[in-house]
């Protein structure tokens, strides 16, 4: 099924998601002409903080939250915008996630939508904006343990890092591009508190080999790794809404082992190769330079615990 | 104050916590309730393998010791921010950190956090910040980011972000500010002992800091924005 289509060379005509804007991803991702917007752009809702600051606001506070159909599907969905303070996440902007979760825990859709690109707490409004992602974070388990499919999708320049890689890691599904970036702190911060030595920022190679969804893939922090294509998001989005898995002890309990496992076999790895090779998954010379669909042959290490 | 200190002002001599490396944890007695202990001292920076360790206490409490209530001491420098960390997938061990403390919550242990020292942004999300409820002792400190580098990430003149420091609890370091923003409930003062055992007596176990912190006027939007996403047309 899906697994056929994702073999398939991208096509020349494909629309790179990295390139989209989050309101694009949101019309080309979801069924056509079905996003509908609560407290669009016209509400004028921006955060009183960066006024204060003399800092240029946004009328949605650099996220647009709605509902909208997906093969059908009611889904809800909301998408950051990496363009507007690389989607960090201020008091306004974290109450309209919370506010989406809570909104999904009355009305039940399907699955709920998280496109995510952000460096975490935007830190013009540091201590709301910490605050606000635990709110997050506790309103999307809240709509998982509640039986609603969490699907978030990393495909964006700008990554996701801080509090919103803990986010997407509570999730039942994460969906990456090989363009894509899932981790916790950035680079920058990394090699400004530790030495260029520690992480190089400016070496892209490695920071994608450590951050990147082809790394992510292969260990098994992302369940599906696409192209950077728009309708390749769709399709895995849309094999994503079964995807729902409760949070039990057993299975918090499997996640334990498997990463008491990782740190184990893991041993002092700083770079990708060498933690693939200790982990032992399956042609690690060559998994930095195979095609996306060559790597989604290669057999997995930690399969993510379902 | 010392984690020692604190253990023996909550408890008397009712506990057997202990620290392995920066890892706190144990087993306390308050008014004939066991408590779960976990968590962390020496400023220590939250590292895959040290959410891990905090995230086996809180998983062997729901095991062995259905409805044992859990006390997170938080004292932390904040995430670790090591490549080796970051390669392994330190937010991944982080949100199962969070996801455990949750699970906790929902299968009906009281989970309660006291930031007793300090508490940094990434060591925090995942542990207090996370529980039922969340205190502090009026001496402790929590913030983001200190504000030079505040400053130096925003590009914001520092003098600029100090002014704002004064009035403004959204960028200040301080109990009190998390206090006015409802993501602490309130501070410890006086009777430890008495503190706890009412926490664990009226910590609500619904997500009520949105309100707390419109209602102490610390934060002003957050409430009113997530009601209007539930009512918009």
């Amino acid at each position: 099924m899906n697994g056929m289509n994702a073999m398939k060379p991208a096509l020349p005509s494909r629309i790179s998601y990295a390139e989209c804007s989050a309101r694009e991803r949101l019309a080309r991702l979801l069924d056509a002409d079905t996003f509908h917007e609560w407290l669009p752009p016209a509400q004028r809702l921006t955060s009183p903080h960066l006024a204060q600051l003399g800092v240029p606001g946004a009328f949605d506070d650099g996220v647009a939250i709605g509902c909208a159909r997906l093969a059908g599907h009611e889904v809800f969905v909301a998408a950051q915008e990496g363009a507007f303070m690389g989607g960090g996440v201020g008091e306004v902007h974290g109450a309209k996630l919370v506010g989406l979760f809570r909104r999904a825990l009355r009305d039940r859709p399907r699955a709920v939508l998280l496109l995510a690109e952000s460096g975490g707490v935007r830190l013009h409004e540091a201590n709301a904006g910490l605050i606000a992602v635990s709110e997050v974070m506790r309103a999307l388990l809240d709509a998982r343990a509640a039986g609603i499919a969490v699907i978030v999708l990393i495909g964006g320049a700008n990554g996701c890092f801080g509090g919103m890689g803990i986010v997407a890691r509570c999730a039942d599904h994460i969906v990456m591009s090989d363009a894509g970036r899932l981790a916790m702190s950035g680079p920058e911060v990394i090699e400004a508190s530790h030495g260029v030595e520690e992480f190089d920022a400016r070496d892209r190679a490695l920071v994608w080999r450590v951050t990147g969804g082809r790394h992510r893939y292969l260990v098994g922090d992302c369940d599906q790794l696409v192209e950077d294509d728009v309708a390749a998001f769709r399709d895995a989005a849309i094999v994503a809404l079964d995807s729902h898995r409760p949070l039990t002890l057993p299975a918090l309990q499997d996640e334990h082992a498997l990463l008491q496992r990782r740190l184990h076999d893991a041993g002092d790895a700083i770079d990708a190769p060498v933690m693939w090779q200790r982990l032992g998954i399956a042609q690690d010379e060559r998994a930095p330079d195979l095609a996306v669909h060559e790597l989604r042959a290669l057999e997995r290490i930690g399969e993510p615990a379902r | 104050m010392n984690w020692s200190e604190l253990a023996t002002a909550l408890f008397g001599a009712d506990h057997d916590i202990r620290a392995d490396g920066s890892l706190l944890h144990g087993t306390a007695t308050l008014a004939r309730q066991s408590i779960a202990v976990v968590g962390t001292t020496d400023h220590a920076s939250i590292g895959y393998a040290l959410a891990l360790r905090q995230a086996e206490v809180v998983l062997a409490t729901m095991a062995h010791h259905p409805g044992r209530a859990v006390l997170l001491l938080i004292d932390t420098q904040g995430q670790q921010l090591r490549r080796h960390d970051e390669l392994l997938g330190i937010n991944r061990a982080m949100a199962h950190l969070g996801c455990c403390i949750d699970l906790a919550r929902r299968r009906g242990h009281r989970v309660i956090g006291l930031v007793y020292d300090q508490a940094l942004s990434g060591g925090f999300i995942t542990s207090g910040l996370i529980a039922d409820g969340c205190y502090a002792l009026p001496q402790a400190e929590i913030r983001v980011m200190r504000l030079p580098a505040m400053a130096r990430v925003t590009k914001l003149p520092e003098a600029l972000l100090a002014e704002l420091s004064q009035a403004n609890p959204v960028f200040a370091p301080g109990v009190d500010n998390y206090v006015a923003m409802g993501g602490v409930r309130s501070l410890w003062r006086g009777d430890l002992a008495a503190a706890l055992r009412q926490a664990l007596a009226d910590t609500p176990t619904d997500d009520t800091r949105a309100v707390d912190g419109a209602q102490r006027g610390g934060r002003r939007l957050a409430a009113d924005v997530a009601q209007a996403v539930m009512d918009a047309a």
